[in-house]
This record gives C-alpha cells, structure tokens and sequence, in this order.
C-alpha cells in the first residue's frame, strides 16, 4: 500500500498567556497537545485516532491539514511537505484533503442554502462552470443520501434534520473530489439510529471515491467497526497503533486495555471491567514525567517514571510504548 | 404491574407543548410503575419525550409545557396535586434528578461545602451546622472524593468529580428515587465506568430507585432492571433488561439495538433505520413508527396499537403481536 499522509516528529505546543514574570523565563508554559508523533496512513486505509478527551486526537487531525500550524515536526502529502506550502499551492491541497466536524450546525452557515454550501468549494477551487457544479451537487446529494436533491438544494440547514445536516456537510467535504477525508467525531452529536446510517455512507463512500479516512473518535466500537487501523493517543502521544484485529483481540498497552476495558456493552450479560485506572487524565501543560500514563497505570513500576518508553514494535504492524513489551 | 413495593405509578400520562403552528404531542398516554429498589431504564432518540417524562415527575415541566392527562402517584400522593410548598419538600427528599451537564447545575461562585450546606439547609434549616457537615463528610467518603475538595469551586474540578458532587448533592437528604438523565454523556468513557460503579455502590448504601434517562443502550444494559423503550412520545415496549435485549418484540426495539457498533462483537454491516422521526404536531395516526418501520402492515397506519402484555411481564405496542381479547 503506498501512503498517503504521514506524520513524523509532529508536535504543537499552544502556548499559554503567561505572567509578568514569564518575561525573565525562557520556559514559558504551554499545552503540549500533540508530543513527538508519528504515523502514516496508507492509499485507501482508515486509520482510526482513538482516546479520550483532551488525548490531542482532534488537533493532530486539523495539523494533518494545516488547519494549525505545527511548532515542529514533518507533515506529508503523496511525498510533498505540507508544512512548506504557499499559500496558493495549501488551496490547491485543500482541495485534495477535507474534514468533517463533530457537529453540522456549527459548520454549516445558516444563511446558505444546501445547494450554495455544496457548491461553494467549487466555486473557492474554480471547478466546473455554473452548470456543470449545478449536475455535480446533485448527483453528490443523491450519492449522500440527500434525496430528493432537487427539492433539499433550496433548504436552509434549520430546516434539515441532524442526519441531513451531516450528509450535507460530507457533501460539501466531497465535491472536490478530494481523496483524503480527517473525519473528526462525524457521529458523535447524532442520534443512534443516524450514527448508524453516517457510518454506513462513510464506509459506502470510501468504496466508491476510493477515499483515505483519518476517523478520530472517543469511540472505540465505532473504530473497530470503520477501521483497518488504529492508533490510541494519551497525552498528545501515541501509545499504541494496530491492524484492527490485533488492536482489538491481543491489546498490549495498559492504557489501551483500560479503554477498552471500559466501553459500554449494549447487552446486560456482558460487564465492563471492572479494573479500572485511579482517577482522570491529567493535564497536559504540566504531564507525568516518563510515561505519562504511570500514575494511573496499575503496572507502574519506579522506572515508569525514567524516559518515555519508544512506540516498539511487538508483532508486524503492531507498535507499543510501554516498557514492560 | 402494580405490586405492594411499587413506590411510583405513572397513569397515561400526556404532556403538550402548545405552540404557533399547534400543539405538539410530546408524550403520550404513557404508564409504567417503579417498584421500591428497582432501576429502570429509559431509552430513545432524541425527541422522544424522555426527558419531558423525566422532568414532569418532579413537576418541573417550563411552560408552555404542560401535563395534559394522566397521573404520577409517589406512595400514594399525586404529584400533580401538589402545591408549590409540598413540591419543595418532594424534591430533593423523596425524588431528587440529575442532568447531563454538571456545570451548569452548579454554582460557580460557590464552593463544594456551600452546594452541599444551602441544600441541607433548604430542606432542614434546623439541622445544626456541625450535624451537616458531618453527613457531608460522610458523603464525600461514599463519593471517593477527598475532603479538602470541600473549599474548592466547580471549576475546579474534573468533570467526573463534578458528576460526583452532583450525585451527591441529589442524595444528601436521602430520596428514595433518583431520575439521571443522561448523566453519563459528558464523561469519557473509563471516567463513566467509574460513574456507574459508584451508582451501583449508592444504589445499595441508599436502597435507592433509579429511573436512568439515556439513549445509551450500553450504559442502560449495564444499570437497568428493567427498560422502557420510547420512540415519538410513546412507550413502545417496557419489559426486563433481559428480554428487551435478547427478545425485542417491537421492530423499533430490533432496530435500536442492532444499529448500535457492539465492541465484542464481529459486525459486517449495521442494521439502518431510514427515515426520521415523526413531526409532533401532527403525528401519523396509527402507530408512531409505521412510517419508519421495515414490518409495516395496513392496520399499523390506521390505528394506534395498544402496549399490551405478548410474554410475561414484557409488553409492546405493535400490531404484529395479536390483542387477545380483541379490541
């Protein structure tokens, strides 16, 4: 498989407004969201971004997309460095690479209709004459579900329904023809029956416009449901990344275990386990020493807290930081 | 079902939102029981009438909203009857709630011990301040929340121990019910699993009901005795934890829980609901779901089915079932 998108040596470090006193340090603190990551993902794969909130999934998507600017680190696109685009060439990659948000009201305008907001990329990208845009958003529409497209192209979204409203902002995602998708949270804000029919167009479109998925989620039985890979941050590091299968059935990293250890199972003979780790995730501006999952881990040992333990890999294609692999 | 532990009666209950364009049904002709020490669970979509069900038991429907019809009976006292004065000493004491998002049920500007003392104090101002401090205490040791957590404020805090104050401050005075909706939605997913060990742990300390309001059929399998599903302001099927999960009579029920990604299980491809629900205001005339439903018949679009028993202590709203004793 080649690949598509990688990541090397990523970091974003959001620095804090600091005191007066700050002036006199050369350490000002920050939020270290996303600490040294890497990873790649490959043409045609779904590489799932798995943890919990605060964890740096959602701002490792957006700086795939220089949605922000990383502080350090190495993004590329088909072999192209992202981070040293122009301006002109960052639209033209804007255009090949696309997001999905959580939640389609905020990232719909309400004074466009959904006809004027599918074809705006269009028109930013100078694709298509007026006409031609006109038969690619319906036939888009009709693709996502939006049916009858005629009749919805001159809705506003208050007028749609909340698995409209994410059909029409992955309609707008994917009028460009792009063939990378960050997907953040797509289902989180939808109804159950909706995150249902989200997931199954998004697997169903990935077929068809031979898409790359980067699908961030808290969500752990999504991901294994959506993806072919996945990665689970903690922290702003990535502490464990798998084929599936092998994510799912021999988890090696405790943080991982503890996860899954704690979804929900819609089945009232199954029950969680019931080791769960002590407490909540700690800050990031000021993060554990070593491993960063060791005051909560219960396999630390004192040299835990020595270094961050490397991503190393335990079987082919599966990686784990934990020093006790 | 009506037994001699049964602590709450709900009698088809209906709640109606008048507005501009008319009057939205928002449920309708609802009835269950909760029986003492029991949780059940409710589930739907959003918009089904959940919360609007779950608020109406404290008497806490904001206008235009109003109870329409039916009754809710707490150990014999309608709470519809009440006046203002009872409806404060009900709440809080013999049925306290809980929301979805911690922050905005507290005060900012008052720390943990000034939430816990203001409730204690509304309910009994002659309890002396040590006395009060001391149940908070021993709150706070049930909560596993450390006690010099007291002088600080909710912001403070992360998001589950406000979830954890939140509990607690709902069963300070010891209520016999506690109403949850959707209380876990704000928390990760290791920090819920928490949360619901400890609302196991208060559930037995307390001898507490629950009625826990959540579309999260995971988080309803794990807690619930017994669950009602809800779907356009109906009870479309009521019946044990068990049965709704293993045999779900009613296709909305089938259909809930095979849309749901299940993490221990191989799943090739969802099972979809097209369609959404249905407006309110004018809702079909049969059955609520026909529109959506993959076992439609012709009865279903022309008369509303009636929740009946169609296996022991399980009972559906569906014409696919057949009324025993005719109609």
């Amino acid at each position: 498989m080649n690949t598509l998108v990688s990541a090397s040596d990523l970091v974003k470090d959001f620095p804090l407004r600091g005191s007066i006193f700050d002036v006199f340090s050369r350490h000002r603190s920050a939020v270290h969201a996303v600490d040294h990551v890497t990873f790649s993902i490959g043409e045609g794969e779904v590489l799932g971004l798995a943890g919990e909130s605060g964890s740096g999934k959602s701002t490792t998507g957006r700086l795939l997309l220089r949605l922000v600017e990383p502080t350090s680190g190495k993004i590329e696109y088909r072999g192209r460095e992202i981070t040293r685009l122009g301006p002109r060439e960052l639209t033209a990659f804007r255009s090949r690479a696309q997001v999905v948000f959580q939640d389609p009201n905020s990232s719909l305008s309400p004074r466009m209709t959904v006809g004027q907001a599918i074809t705006h990329p269009l028109q930013i990208h100078r694709m298509g004459t007026p006409s031609e845009r006109k038969e690619r958003v319906l036939d888009l529409m009709e693709k996502v579900g939006l049916s009858p497209a005629e009749f919805l192209f001159r809705k506003y979204p208050h007028q749609l329904s909340g698995g409209q409203s994410q059909r029409v902002v992955i309609a707008r995602a994917l009028v460009t023809r792009p063939d990378f998708l960050v997907a953040d949270e797509p289902i989180a804000m939808a109804d159950v029956s909706v995150r249902a029919l989200i997931l199954q167009l998004m697997r169903q479109l990935k077929e068809e416009m031979r898409l790359t998925y980067l699908f961030i989620t808290h969500d752990l039985a999504t991901a294994k449901y959506l993806c072919d890979r996945v990665a689970v941050m903690y922290l702003g590091r990535i502490v464990e990344v798998a084929p599936r299968d092998q994510l799912f059935s021999r988890p090696h990293h405790p943080y991982t275990k503890a996860l899954l250890g704690a979804v929900p199972v819609p089945d009232p003979l199954a029950r969680r386990d019931k080791n769960l780790p002590r407490g909540e995730i700690p800050s990031a501006i000021s993060p554990p020493a070593g491993c960063h999952f060791h005051p909560r881990c219960p396999f630390a040992q004192p040299r835990c807290r020595d270094g961050r333990p490397p991503l190393k890999e335990i079987s082919p294609g599966h990686f784990s930081a934990c020093i006790l692999d | 079902m009506q037994t001699d532990d049964t602590i709450l009666t709900v009698n088809d209950l209906t709640i109606q939102y008048p507005i501009s364009i008319g009057v939205v049904k928002a449920v309708e002709g609802v009835s269950f029981t909760l029986a003492d020490g029991e949780a059940l669970g409710v589930v739907g979509e959003s918009g089904c009438g959940k919360s609007t069900m779950g608020l109406s038991l404290l008497s806490l429907l904001r206008p235009p909203g109003r109870v329409t019809g039916g009754s809710i009976m707490y150990r014999g006292t309608d709470v519809l009857s009440l006046d203002q004065r009872d409806l404060l000493a009900l709440r809080g004491r013999s049925i306290s709630m809980i929301f979805q998002n911690p922050l905005t049920s507290l005060n900012p500007l008052f720390t943990i011990e000034r939430h816990f003392l203001e409730t204690i104090h509304f309910h009994d101002a002659s309890m002396p301040r040590k006395e009060a401090l001391a149940a908070v205490e021993k709150m706070l040791a049930t909560l596993g929340i450390e006690r010099k957590r007291l002088h600080e404020y909710p912001h403070q805090l992360s998001g589950g121990m406000r979830q954890r104050i939140m509990i607690g401050l709902a069963l300070i005075m010891n209520p016999d019910i506690l109403i949850a909706d959707e209380p876990t939605t704000s928390l990760d997913v290791i920090v819920e699993a928490g949360f619901t060990e400890l609302l196991a742990t208060l559930r037995r300390v307390y001898k507490l009901s629950i009625i826990l309001i959540t579309h999260n059929l995971g988080l309803v399998a794990e807690i619930a005795d017994r669950i009602a599903v809800m779907y356009a302001g109906k009870i479309m099927e009521i019946g044990s934890a068990a049965d709704i999960f293993a045999r779900p009579l009613h296709p909305y029920t089938q259909g809930l829980i095979n849309c749901v990604p299940n993490i221990r299980l191989e799943q090739k491809d969802l099972v979809t609901m097209p369609g959404s629900p249905p407006d309110l205001v004018s809702p079909p005339q049969g059955c609520r779901f026909a529109p959506r439903c993959p076992r439609v018949m012709d009865i279903c679009r022309q008369k509303p089915p009636r929740l009946l028993p169609h296996a022991p202590a399980h009972n559906a709203a569906c014409w696919l079932y057949p009324e025993r004793n005719g109609t």
